[in-house]
This record gives structure tokens, C-alpha cells and sequence, in this order.
């Protein structure tokens, strides 16, 4: 077995050492290693945008990105959005406007829509579908998803 | 996943050795977006990834009115579309960068990569031919230059060799009035892969072109120039008539296949008029330079 390595990173703003071995994913590792389960496997490809966290404060897909490689790296996954049990902006609206049916996608789209917020907290609908473009739902329709989105950049905006 | 080790060196020389030292079966990650698909389907099974990504030089936009653009290799495609230098100076490589895939994708995919991998279809390519881009390449023998037009050999195939990593990507300062486009097109609206991709960039004397290259994703082996194409502008005023008859050349330098995405007849067609836009538009950007 090719020798495990030690990763010192921060998750969700928390310094976090964990052991892997290189072959394993960030996804992988912040699941099976760390039991942080949010983040979904879905196509291993890079296609579906369901594995997104966010590096660095860029959204990536943890599917294709070794554990190692977080060494030294600010990762946010779903579970840093709501702050103790108090929601954040876009998982509030997620539930009021039905953004989801079975669930599966919408850690990776909460991220991507999360980092699009920080830079953009206005965003136009274009510019969210472009946004989300890496994110694939088959429940929604994405329509609500996308309401969502500018219901809590609304939110965000009226802090 | 096969195993496999991994190392992270901070300095070009140390990649290098570590590349040489492990013969054919080391392996560069950067982005990992295409590497790490390819090992998952146990296509491509390196006992050794070297990641580049901490090495400063690969790294860093550099720019200077003078000697032109350092572009680090390992630079990911989202900051290079976020860079106000590379906006206003090389707004075709930019938009080519911009591009690929989704943000996620663009989060860890680079230029540098790109060019690497070598599929016909990079996206990135064409707009590298067209603005006459150098690859800085480091290896055990010290370090060469190749332009981006001499690096393909054919379908992910190019002239690096053994222990050699792309470094830098070297482009000159663009010349008073002139301007570069990249625009191709795909089977639905994003994230998709090139049926054709024309980059252009022009330089501009009044109306007359002084100076143009032409670069062709998609249509054949390698990415290409057409250079036909380019000649037969110098001289002239680029207008839609001059623009449709250079898209015409453009047509003869490709020899496009048919595949899923688009038949070659279609690639064809399609050269030409992605030609003459890439043409109409980088000369509109290059008025107001």
C-alpha cells in the first residue's frame, strides 16, 4: 500500500490534520476519512457539480482533486454554511421556494451558489445559470433553483 | 484508483529531477481534470504524480508593455479570466480560457494543462497559434522554447520529452491596433466540446491589416494555423467580403473528421464562418486599441 501522507488543511474554518493516501479524492477523504457526508458522489467526472466544495473560496469539484492536495488549503463544504442551527440565506430559501426534491445535487449547488454570492451578491439571472452551468439537477427543473438563488442574494443584500 | 505516490515540488529544477528520475511512469498533475479521469479508467496508470501547483514561476501572470506575457503554466483558467491584464491585452485567450467546462472545472484547469494534453479540440489552442505563443519548456538539458504552432504531433501527442515540463507560455506585447478573438462553437449552449474553434488576431494600419494569424480547433489532427488564410488579408481592408473569402482559406486548411459531435462536411462549413467572425470581431477590438 502506497504510504499515507499527512494533510494539514482547514474545513469549514477549522484547522483539520487527517491521513490519506494520494490515490484518494478530496470527496473521499472528506467523507470516508473524515465523515463529513454532505458532499455527494455523483458521476466522478466532473459533470454533475454534486461533489462541489468550495477551495480556496473557488468552487471545485472534490471528485477530481486528491486529498493531498488540500494541504495548506481553505476548504468550505455544506456543512460550514449555516452558522450553529441557524441557516444560511440560500439553504432557507432552498426549503421555502421547493429548490429540491431528492436532495442529491443540492450541496453541490448550495456551494456553487454560495460562491457566486460572495463575489456577486447582485447577480443577474444569466449570470447565476452561468453560475450553476457545472451543477446538474434532475428533479427541479432548475427554475426554482435559480429562484432561490436571487431570493436569498435579496436576503443577503438586506443585511 | 491504482496507488501511486506523490510529490509536490516548489521548485522547477526539483520537478524535473523527480519526472527524469521516475522514467515513463511519472506523470505532471495540475488541474488533474483530464489526468484524473484518465487514471480513474485506469487509461493512463503513473506510479508518480509531481504537481506543479507550488511552483511560483508556474504560477504567476506576468506582464510587460516591452517583452510581453510570462503566463505560468499551472495558472488555473479562472484567474486568468478575473486578470485585468489579460482582459484588456489578450481578450481572445482569455475568453478561450473562459470557456472550458464550468467554473468548477475552470477553478483547476490551466492553459498550461490545456496545451499538454493535447486534444485537437483545446480550446485554448487555437487562441495560442493565433497570437504566434511560445512554450518555455524546462527539462533535464536545460530549457528550449517551442512555438505553440511546432508543439502538436498529433492527437494527444506533442514534442515533450521525457523529464520536460511546460513552464511558461511566452506571448509578445501586442502591437499598437491590434486584437485577438477566440469563438467556437458546440452542440448545446455551454460546457461542451469544440466542433470547431477560430481564434484570430489581427493588426490593424487605418482600415488596412498589416499583420494576421489564424488558428483552427477541432478540424484536424493537431490544432493548426492557416496561414493561406492570414497572407491573403495583408494588405486589404477587413470587411465582411474580405472576412467571408479568408474564412473560404480557412475552409481549405482544414481536414476535419466526422464524429458524435458534427460531421466533417458540417466542420467544413462551419470553419468558414467562424473564421470570418473571429476575423470581424478581434478587427473591431482592435480599432479601439
Amino acid at each position: 500500500m502506497a504510504k499515507k501522507q499527512l494533510v494539514e488543511t482547514t474545513i469549514n474554518g477549522e484547522p483539520v490534520e487527517f491521513l490519506c493516501e494520494p490515490r484518494q479524492s478530496l470527496l473521499e477523504s472528506l467523507r470516508d476519512i473524515l465523515g463529513l457526508t454532505g458532499s455527494k458522489e455523483g458521476c466522478l467526472t466532473g459533470d454533475c457539480g454534486a461533489c462541489t466544495v468550495l477551495v480556496d473560496d473557488r468552487p471545485v469539484c472534490s471528485c477530481l482533486m486528491l486529498g493531498v492536495e488540500a494541504r495548506g488549503k481553505k476548504i468550505t463544504t455544506v456543512e460550514g454554511l449555516a452558522e450553529g442551527t441557524k441557516l444560511h440565506p440560500l439553504q432557507q430559501k432552498f426549503l421555502e421556494d421547493a429548490s429540491l426534491q431528492c436532495g442529491i445535487c443540492t450541496p453541490g449547488f448550495l456551494m456553487s451558489a454560495k460562491s457566486l454570492l460572495d463575489r456577486n451578491p447582485n447577480p443577474t439571472e444569466a449570470e447565476i445559470r452561468y453560475a450553476l452551468a457545472g451543477n446538474l439537477c434532475r428533479c427541479t427543473g432548475y427554475d426554482k433553483i435559480v429562484r432561490a438563488v436571487m431570493d436569498a442574494a435579496k436576503v443577503i443584500q438586506a443585511r | 484508483m491504482h496507488e501511486f505516490s506523490y510529490e509536490a515540488p516548489t521548485t522547477v529544477d526539483q520537478a524535473v529531477k523527480l519526472l527524469s528520475a521516475d522514467g515513463d511512469s511519472a506523470r505532471i498533475i495540475c488541474g488533474g481534470t483530464d489526468l484524473l479521469i484518465q487514471m480513474r479508467n485506469a487509461v493512463r496508470k503513473p506510479r508518480l504524480l509531481v504537481d506543479v501547483k507550488a511552483i511560483p514561476e508556474m504560477r504567476q501572470i506576468s506582464f510587460d508593455p516591452k517583452t510581453g506575457l510570462k503566463l505560468g503554466a499551472a495558472v488555473p483558467c479562472i484567474e486568468i479570466h478575473e486578470n485585468q491584464t489579460m482582459r484588456k491585452y489578450y481578450p481572445g485567450l482569455t475568453e478561450a480560457a473562459h470557456l472550458i467546462g464550468s467554473l468548477q472545472i475552470q477553478s483547476r484547469a490551466s492553459i498550461g494543462g490545456n496545451l499538454c494534453n493535447s486534444s485537437p479540440a483545446a480550446d485554448t489552442s487555437p487562441a495560442l497559434l493565433a497570437l504566434g505563443a511560445v512554450a518555455k519548456i524546462a527539462g533535464p538539458n536545460g530549457t528550449r522554447e517551442v512555438p505553440v504552432e511546432k508543439f502538436f504531433t498529433g492527437p494527444g501527442q506533442n514534442v515533450l520529452q521525457k523529464g520536460e515540463i511546460v513552464v511558461q507560455i511566452l506571448i509578445a506585447a501586442p502591437a499598437p491596433h491590434s486584437a485577438d478573438r477566440y469563438i467556437r462553437m458546440i452542440p448545446r449552449n455551454e460546457m461542451d466540446i469544440a466542433i470547431v474553434g477560430a481564434g484570430a488576431c489581427v493588426t490593424l494600419d487605418g482600415d488596412k491589416v498589416t499583420a494576421a494569424r489564424i488558428g483552427l480547433g477541432a478540424v484536424a489532427p493537431t490544432p493548426i494555423l492557416a496561414p493561406k488564410a492570414a497572407e491573403y488579408l495583408i494588405g486589404k481592408k477587413l470587411d465582411e467580403k474580405t472576412a467571408e473569402r479568408a474564412g473560404e482559406l480557412a475552409r481549405e486548411a482544414a481536414s476535419p473528421i466526422d464524429d458524435m459531435r458534427g460531421t466533417a462536411e458540417y466542420r467544413r462549413h462551419v470553419v468558414g464562418v467562424l473564421t470570418r467572425r473571429a476575423l470581424l470581431g478581434a478587427a473591431e477590438r482592435a480599432r479601439q486599441n
